[in-house]
Formats: C-alpha cells, sequence, structure tokens
C-alpha cells in the first residue's frame, strides 16, 4: 500500500482527500437522496415544486401504498405479490449459473484441452450479443420446450445468458490457483468431481460473492425478460415496479413511485451492504487478475 | 499446463469416459451458446434479409433493408452516439474508477462504508433511478434551480434539453451507475500488487506520481481488462438508462444503436429493419472486441 | 365448410355460456396499471367472475402499450397468446393479417354491435368483414385545458380560431406565465399536430395526407402552414419542456404556471384529481378550428384465437367489454367517451357530456378522423417515421420546408 502523504497526521494533504471523498460520496447519493425526500412527500408538495426540499409533512403513507395497496393491475396489490415471484426465479437461476460457471472455470483451468481457449473466446463473445435481440428466436425455442409463459423458462433464460460472466469470473480465479495441488490430488487417486468438490470449491468463496452478486443485480434488475416470457401468475418485481411507475394516460403518484423504487431496489441493496465487504476481497482474490 | 495431457493414455472404457469427463461436463454450455447466442445470431442475420415486419416472416428481400437502414437518419445519429458515449463512458470509468481506487488506497476511516456507496448504484436499475435522474437533470426542477435558488441566478445546467449536449447526461449517469464497481476493480488490483518492489522503489527515491505511473498502473493491466469488457458490454446494452433519462431526445438525438434496434423491430413494426440493424451492431462488438480477447487471451498461453 | 363448423360451435359454446359450471380463465394483457384506469378494468374481472370465469391479469405498461405489444410478440410466437390483449387502430389489423386473431361474428351479430359501434371505430374492430375486437372506448386528442384563473385574469375568452388563439398566447406571455404547458416527447408532438393539421386542412385534408398518404397533399403548402404553426406554439412553450412527462405539463396549468395544455381527454384525470372541478376551475375546449370535428383514438381488446373456435370464456369476456354497463362505469373513470354510441351520458361530468356529443355529431357529419399520433390513421411504420419529422421539426432541427420535404421521404422509406 502506499500514502500520498507521509505523515499519518491530520495534515492538509488529508483534508483534501476526505473532501474529495466526500465530495464523491455526495454525487453517488443524490439520486438515492432525491428518491427518498421525495417518498416521504405528499403528492401535493411535490406537484407544488421544490423537488429536491425536504419534506415539509412528512408521510410513510407512499410506502404503505406502495407495499400493498397501489395499483400495478387490476386488483389493488401493491409490489407485495411480486416480491416472491422475484424471489423463485432470481434465487435458482443465480445458484445455477454460479454453479455452471464454476465448473466451467475448472475444466477451462484445469483440464484444457485444444481449443479450450476458442471456447471460453465464444462463450465471452456471447456475453455481448443484445437481449433485444434474441427475444423472437428465444420466445420460439421456450415455446418448443413447453418453458413458455413459466418461471423455469425464466429461469432457464436467466441461467443461459448469465454463464458467460461467471465463466469468465471462474475461470480467471481458478487460473491463479495452484495447478500442483490438483495434480497431487490426482496422483492421490481422486476423480474430477472430488477435486473440484473438494480442492476448489471450498477456496472459492470469495469469486463466488463476486459472482453471485453480479448475477443476482442483472437477473433481479431484468426487465425485458421478466416481461416478455412470464405469464400473470410469474411477474417478477421489475415489471410490477415498471406497471406502478409507467402509465401514459393515468395519474402519476410520484410519491408511490418513489417509495416503489427504493423498495424493488432493497434486496440488491442489501446483497451490496452485506456483501459488499468480501466483494473487493474476491475480485481481488481473482477476476482482475491474469 | 493441464493434467489430462500428462496422465497416461490407457485403452480401457472407463478411463475414457474419464479422460473425456472434463469435455462432458463443458458440452451443456457449449451446445446452450451454440444454440441460444449463434444460433440466434445466424437466425437474425436471415431475418435481415428477409421482409419480416411484426412477426418473422420468410420472404427473402436480398439488401433492401441494410438499404433503408443506412438511408435513415436515425441510424446516423444512433451509431455517432455510441461513439460518443462509448468511449466517453469507458475512459471516464475507468479514469474515475481508478482515481477513487487510488484515494480509497490511502488507509481512509471508515473505507468500507464509503466504498459502499460508491459502489451501490450498480445495484439500481434505471427503472428505478432513471425518474430520480430526471428530475434532476431537468434545469426547471433539478440541480440548475438548487444552485439559482442558492444565489447564483447565472448557473447553467440545461443539457438535457439541449440536442446537442444531451447525450453527455446519459453519459453522466451512467458513469454514476458503475464507476463504483469499476472503482472496486482497480482496488482489489491495488492490493494484490506486491508491496516489496514499491518498498524497493520508494527506497530508489521515486515519487509518488512516478510511483503510480512507473510502477503501480502497469501492473493493473488485468483489472483493465476486466473493466474494459464490463463497461463495453455495459455501453452496448445501455438501453434502459436512455429511456428513462431522455427516452431517446429531445426529438432523435440520443437514440442509440440498442434503443434503435428495439424501436425498429418491436414498435415500428420492421423487424427486417430492426435485425439488419443488430447485425451491423454485431459486426461493429466484433470488429473491437475480438481483436482485444484475442490478444489477451492468446498472451497467457 | 370449416367456417362454417367453427361458426357452430362458437355459437354453442357462446349459449352454454350462462349454464356452464367451471369456466376456464381468460388473460388480459394491457397497459392500464394506473390508480383509476385499472380500478375501471376492475369492473370488467368482477363481471366475468359473476358468471365463473376467474381473470389473469397481464398488466404491461410503458410507452403507451409499446411495451406490451412487444411482449405479446413474445407471447405469440412462443404459441402461448393472452385470451385478450389492449391495443390500437392499426396494431388491431396488422395482428389480424397474421391470422392470429379470433372471429366474434356470431357473437358481434347476437349483440347487433354493428348497429351501435360508429363506422370509424369498427373501420379498426373488424378485418376482412369479420370482428376480431371489442372496442372499450373513444378518446379524442383535440382538446385544449384551460386554468381558468389565468384566463379570467388575463380577460381572455376561450379561442375559437388560430388567430384568436395566438392573441391569447401572446397576452399569457406578456403576463410573464408559461403559454402552453406542453411535454417535449414525440408522441405529445405529434397529439398537438393532429390538431394543428385538422384545423389548418380541415378533415378531407386530415385523411388525404394521414390516411391515403398522398404524396402531393403530404409536400403541399398547407402541410407547410401546419408546420409553420407548430414553429409558433413552439415559441410559446417554456424552455424545460423536452422529455416533461404530460402530467407535469398539466401540474403547471392546475398550479397557475401555465395557462393552456393541448392533451387528450385522459388530462381531465389529473385536473380531477388535484381537486379541480371542470367550468370552475379548469376549462376544456376544442382545438381553435376543430370545433364540431374529433380526432379520436379507441382502445379495443383485441382478442386472439385460442384455438379453431372461440371460447364460452372468451365470448363472454367481448359481450362483457361491449355491455353498455361497464361501457358507461369505465369511460365515467377513465374520461374517455363509451364506444357504443347508445349509452346514456347521464353519468358523465361536463367534459364528458360535451364529449359523448361531440362524437356522435362528428360522427354523423364525417368530421371523425382517426389520430395519427396514436395510430388511428396509418401503420406503426409510418407513424413513427411522422413522429420522427414532427419532433425534429417542433426541437428546432428542420425548418418548415425541410420538414415537408422529410415527411415525404419518411412516408416513401416506410411504405
Amino acid at each position: 500500500m502506499v500514502t500520498v502523504t507521509s505523515s499519518r497526521s491530520f495534515s492538509p494533504g488529508r483534508f483534501v482527500l476526505y473532501a474529495l471523498l466526500a465530495l464523491f460520496c455526495i454525487y453517488y447519493l443524490l439520486p438515492l437522496y432525491v428518491m427518498l425526500v421525495n417518498s416521504l412527500k405528499p403528492l401535493s408538495e411535490i406537484t407544488a415544486g421544490g423537488m429536491m426540499a425536504l419534506p415539509k409533512d412528512w408521510t410513510l403513507a407512499p410506502w404503505l401504498s406502495a407495499w400493498s395497496s397501489a395499483q400495478v393491475g387490476v386488483e389493488a396489490t401493491g409490489l407485495k405479490p411480486y416480491f416472491l415471484n422475484s424471489i423463485i426465479m432470481v434465487v435458482p437461476a443465480v445458484a445455477l449459473s454460479t454453479l455452471v460457471g464454476a465448473l466451467n472455470g475448472y475444466v477451462l483451468t484445469k483440464w484444457t484441452f485444444r481449443g479450450a481457449t476458442i471456447v471460453f473466446g465464444l462463450l465471452l463473445f456471447g456475453c455481448f450479443i443484445p437481449f433485444q435481440m434474441v427475444l423472437i428466436p428465444m420466445a420460439r425455442m421456450l415455446g418448443l420446450m413447453g418453458l413458455a409463459g413459466s418461471v423455469t423458462g425464466l429461469i432457464f433464460v436467466h441461467f443461459v445468458y448469465g454463464i458467460g460472466f461467471s465463466t469468465l469470473y471462474f475461470r480467471n480465479y481458478y487460473a491463479a490457483f495452484p495447478t500442483e495441488l490438483v495434480r497431487a490430488a490426482q496422483i492421490d487417486g481422486a476423480g474430477f468431481f472430488r477435486i473440484f468438490w473438494r480442492i476448489l470449491l471450498p477456496s472459492s468463496g470469495p469469486i463466488a460473492v463476486v459472482c453471485i452478486i453480479w448475477q443476482f443485480t442483472n437477473i433481479w434488475n431484468d426487465f425485458l425478460f421478466g416481461a416478455s416470457f412470464s405469464d400473470f401468475s410469474s411477474q417478477p418485481m421489475t415489471v410490477a415496479l415498471n406497471n406502478l411507475v409507467q402509465s401514459s394516460t393515468g395519474v402519476k403518484e410520484y410519491n408511490v413511485h418513489f417509495a416503489g423504487a427504493i423498495m424493488a431496489a432493497l434486496p440488491t441493496l442489501l446483497v451490496y451492504i452485506v456483501a459488499g465487504r468480501y466483494f473487493v476481497r474476491g475480485l481481488m482474490a481473482g477476476s482482475v487478475k491474469g | 499446463m493441464s493434467i489430462s495431457e500428462t496422465a497416461n493414455p490407457r485403452g480401457s472404457v472407463a478411463d475414457r469416459l474419464r479422460d473425456a469427463l472434463p469435455k462432458l461436463v463443458l458440452s451443456p454450455t457449449v451446445a446452450i451458446v451454440a444454440i441460444f447466442v449463434y444460433g440466434f445470431i445466424l437466425f437474425t442475420l436471415y431475418l435481415s434479409f428477409t421482409d419480416s415486419r411484426i412477426l418473422p416472416t420468410f420472404g427473402l428481400v436480398g439488401f433492401e433493408n441494410y438499404d433503408k437502414l443506412f438511408r435513415l437518419r436515425a441510424w446516423d445519429t444512433a451509431v455517432s452516439n455510441l461513439v460518443i458515449f462509448g468511449v466517453l463512458y469507458i475512459a471516464i470509468c475507468c479514469v474515475l474508477g481508478l482515481l477513487l481506487a487510488i484515494l480509497l488506497d490511502q488507509r481512509i476511516r471508515a473505507e468500507g462504508f464509503i466504498r459502499t456507496i460508491y459502489l451501490y448504484p450498480m445495484a439500481l436499475s434505471f427503472i428505478v433511478t432513471g425518474v430520480a435522474w430526471k428530475w434532476f437533470l431537468d434545469p426547471g426542477i433539478g440541480i440548475e434551480a438548487v444552485v439559482q435558488g442558492w444565489g447564483w441566478t447565472d448557473f447553467k445546467f440545461n443539457w438535457i434539453k439541449d440536442r446537442e449536449m444531451a447525450i453527455y447526461t446519459i453519459v453522466i449517469a451512467a458513469v454514476w451507475q458503475t464507476s463504483g464497481f469499476v472503482m472496486a476493480m482497480f482496488l482489489a488490483g491495488l492490493r494484490g500488487i506486491d508491496s516489496e518492489m514499491m518498498k524497493a522503489a520508494q527506497i530508489d527515491g521515486a515519487s509518488t506520481f512516478a510511483l503510480y505511473r512507473r510502477i503501480i498502473i502497469p501492473q493493473l493491466r488485468p483489472a483493465f481488462m476486466s473493466a474494459f469488457v464490463v463497461l463495453a458490454h455495459m455501453a452496448i446494452k445501455s438501453y434502459d438508462l436512455v429511456i428513462a433519462l431522455t427516452g431517446g431526445g429531445p426529438g432523435t438525438s440520443t437514440e442509440l444503436p440498442a434503443t434503435f434496434m428495439y424501436s425498429y423491430t418491436f414498435t415500428r413494426n420492421q423487424m427486417g429493419i430492426g435485425a439488419a440493424s443488430a447485425v451491423i451492431m454485431l459486426m461493429t462488438i466484433a470488429a473491437i472486441i475480438v481483436p482485444y480477447l484475442w490478444s489477451e487471451l492468446r498472451e497467457k498461453k | 365448410m370449416r367456417k362454417f363448423t367453427t361458426m357452430m360451435t362458437a355459437a354453442a359454446a357462446l349459449l352454454a355460456a350462462g349454464t356452464a359450471t367451471k369456466a376456464a380463465d381468460v388473460e388480459v394483457l394491457h397497459w392500464w396499471t394506473s390508480g383509476g384506469e385499472a380500478a375501471a378494468l376492475n369492473v370488467l374481472k368482477e363481471d366475468l367472475e359473476s358468471q365463473g370465469i376467474g381473470w389473469q391479469d397481464m398488466p404491461v405498461a410503458g410507452g403507451g402499450g409499446t411495451q406490451a405489444m412487444t411482449v405479446l410478440r413474445a407471447r405469440v410466437t412462443s404459441g402461448n397468446p393472452p385470451t385478450a390483449v389492449q391495443m390500437l387502430g392499426f396494431d388491431i389489423t396488422d395482428w389480424a393479417q397474421e391470422g392470429a386473431l379470433a372471429d366474434l361474428n356470431i357473437l358481434a351479430g347476437m349483440e347487433g354491435w354493428d348497429d351501435v359501434v360508429p363506422e370509424a371505430l369498427q373501420k379498426f374492430s373488424k378485418y376482412d368483414g369479420k370482428w376480431v375486437a371489442a372496442p372499450v372506448n373513444v378518446h379524442s386528442t383535440n382538446w385544449v385545458w384551460a386554468n381558468k384563473a389565468v384566463l379570467d385574469e388575463l380577460g381572455i375568452a376561450p379561442p375559437q380560431t388560430w388567430d384568436e388563439f395566438v392573441a391569447a398566447l401572446e397576452k399569457v406571455k406578456a403576463s410573464g406565465k408559461t403559454a402552453i404547458a406542453h411535454g417535449g416527447q414525440a408522441w405529445q408532438e405529434a397529439t398537438v399536430f393532429d390538431a394543428v393539421v385538422l384545423s389548418t386542412g380541415g378533415p378531407e385534408f386530415y385523411n388525404k395526407v394521414f390516411v391515403d398518404l398522398d404524396e402531393e397533399a403530404l409536400g403541399s403548402d398547407t402541410m407547410k402552414q401546419a408546420f409553420d404553426r407548430m414553429a409558433v406554439i413552439r415559441s410559446y412553450v417554456d424552455d424545460n419542456f423536452s422529455g416533461r412527462d404530460w402530467n407535469l405539463s398539466s401540474a403547471m396549468v392546475i398550479n397557475g404556471d401555465a395557462a393552456f395544455q393541448m392533451m387528450g381527454d385522459w388530462a381531465k384525470g389529473e385536473f380531477l384529481n388535484a381537486g379541480k372541478q371542470p367550468d370552475t376551475d379548469f376549462l376544456c375546449f376544442r382545438f381553435p378550428g376543430t370545433e364540431g370535428k374529433v380526432t379520436f383514438l379507441s382502445d379495443q381488446f383485441a382478442l386472439f384465437a385460442q384455438g379453431p373456435e372461440v371460447g364460452k370464456e372468451q365470448a363472454a369476456l367481448a359481450a362483457a367489454i361491449m355491455s353498455p354497463n361497464f361501457q358507461s362505469a369505465f369511460n365515467v373513470v377513465k374520461g374517455s367517451v363509451p364506444a357504443r354510441t347508445d349509452v346514456s351520458d347521464e353519468a358523465f361530468d361536463a367534459c364528458g357530456k360535451k364529449g359523448i356529443a361531440d362524437l356522435k355529431a362528428a360522427a354523423a357529419s364525417g368530421n371523425l378522423v382517426g389520430s395519427m399520433a396514436h395510430g388511428h390513421a396509418n401503420p406503426a411504420a409510418i407513424k413513427n417515421a411522422m413522429y420522427d419529422v414532427i419532433t425534429a421539426h417542433f426541437n428546432g432541427e428542420y425548418d418548415s420546408e425541410t420538414a415537408v420535404e422529410e415527411l415525404v421521404n419518411a412516408v416513401q422509406i416506410n411504405k
């Protein structure tokens, strides 16, 4: 670690440093501030102007409404029922893509074969495919597989387009893992899965955190797939939030919108706050190394 | 260096199965990618030569869709916007991310707390933050109004309303979302650098600036690669962002290829033209990404 | 022959609807998700549930229905179309062309839809002589909403002609207030353009340019004049208009910061929601020069073929949509006008009554034209190409002359 200023005491240099850091904190927090303040105001205060101001009349009503009584469809259910839909979809999709990514990374680094690099390159390039493009052919495939409009179908889609990045993370991580250990285990008679299970997986904690954070965020926040491949019973949170926030010819309750928006973001925020400590450690442990 | 090659080749079925096992494990992924990525790309390529409008149809029309595409002014705008947006976004994110990482690497008190603040925007989608950003950038109610309210009545910040400048507001919001993530990547890279080498350099009397420029930053190259892949992927897929902030406006001045493709394929019932734009987009991505991936991956062998 | 059996089974199914023990469910894709609209739709849901038919709700909002149309495409491609889908204008025709819609002629015949739905609407509800969609409402877009207090204060009477309108705008501008509250989104600009073209050229010209896509009319001086008027309107809009939601424009009028807003009749909901009363707090009148003429859009439910026959649930849904009770209950809340002309206007407020009367008169006199901005004059490809030109002109990218040329171009490329 290198310190710009040699002195540890509170010097002008440190002051500038902290001031800079604080300034950036403001930049990153501002949109959240706008959302938070306006979610605690009555609507009249918002439409009257002063959207940056603190509420004069604090209220929790928008939050309650967004959670359980706002209109997101014909029934005034709030966002509550959609939370579960999202969780049912996100958890298996994240678990599956992470596990398969780990296995792929393991094969691509410890059991390489001719053309492994090309396979990895093709996988990686697949990350760049625009999702708008795959919508129609994907719908057809899901129909053929009998998965149209089902949670399983949604999980499958997210899994398919999550593999690229999870393989990338694990491959780079396992590349730095000492191959000697794997070879020693092999001489001891351990097989392919045993080595993975006993030797690589136990030390994969940090990169798994990175991968899970990444996948969780992407899948939880996805709207396009969630809207297109779900049916009435499996619409995820983002679709409900979109229904709450977007309406072309209806009255807009901005305070409820903001409350709902923060609410929909809470799980991902929570993941970042709880797992954030391990995040840099995980990145450090592998994904940014060669 | 691989293990399977060093194992003694023996003839039995069980052994052969064991040797094939890694490939078997990888094969579902390969199959999935072959169908759901490359198969779909071929399908799109085919669609781009058909007269598809509302749903895929299979009457071939040759290069008509490409011809129409290149005659559309909105496509030119979208492409040049992607260049401006992509370059600025990737560059600013990298510079800002590196700067923040270096600042945070100075034994900061409450580092974890500050890091979380820098990182959290990545957790939010623009469906969530779009309206807040839109208001914030709106001169009538956002930052301009607030600063003017503080007494600086000459303060102007109306980029989002300005055809020439609106694309830069998209950059600002996009940088807000991902720069913290890039910061985390660089921070991890910084923490991974061998401290012995730096001590030696410091003893040799290298200035802090020289230390970073000569020794530390070059060692962050793998972090740059990861950041580049992530950022390029985000830049190309930026769709929510534009829709939430400007809806492509004022006029069509903030249209990006992703929004263009969506609007032609789905809103305008011109699936053929939409597919043509997707093909051009993919070819452009390939032209930039493939050589980069190639050099990075080959080197490591 | 097959057609005949289809019809027979559909009729049989329909007759059986009342006596069914446990009917299947209907799945409805729509984008009415905001408070009032969704609550209004709930009336329909309850109606069906009382007949033992479950309602599976599939709301997808965004972009005035474009998001829902994308989802629909995925659903149809995967072989799993919803029972009914909220749709506008030419989208219905497009889907009917794909052969994806059900044939409701038997039901329509039994219920006599041909007699109660205005012909201008039937143009969209029917394809190739077959009923494929059930219209719910008629919105009209050539309305101006005004803050009465502001007008009274400045001594402005609701303007009847373009010149009076410009004079009124000038007065408001001179007082320091914003004359026109406008949201700079392509569809909003096109909505204003609808009214301006109708006012400048009259219904015949309107149909010639927007429906027939007559190139001579598109390139005419009248069109240039319409663009010139758009430029005049632009000069009375505040500088921060770009990207603004229409709701926020309405709020400007409600709060008295602006005098006028040009927007469809759904804007009324915003005024009512803010506790304002028609005729005492706010005024609604037709865009100057379009009195007695109506640009309309009609929300309809297109019914997707679920198999070779129309199922009894689907038929029951279509019948429920067309029932006068629902049409009244829904439209009172929505701010629009029933699609049936035989629904009593008793439950409607002043603006609603005027809307019903205007529609009836305009339909009778041939002054009812489909709104281009909302996909009731030409297909999506053309509509959006026109959006591009209108919005580019409004934002100062083109002068009126270029705009006219570009409009002709845009139509040629996308035809």
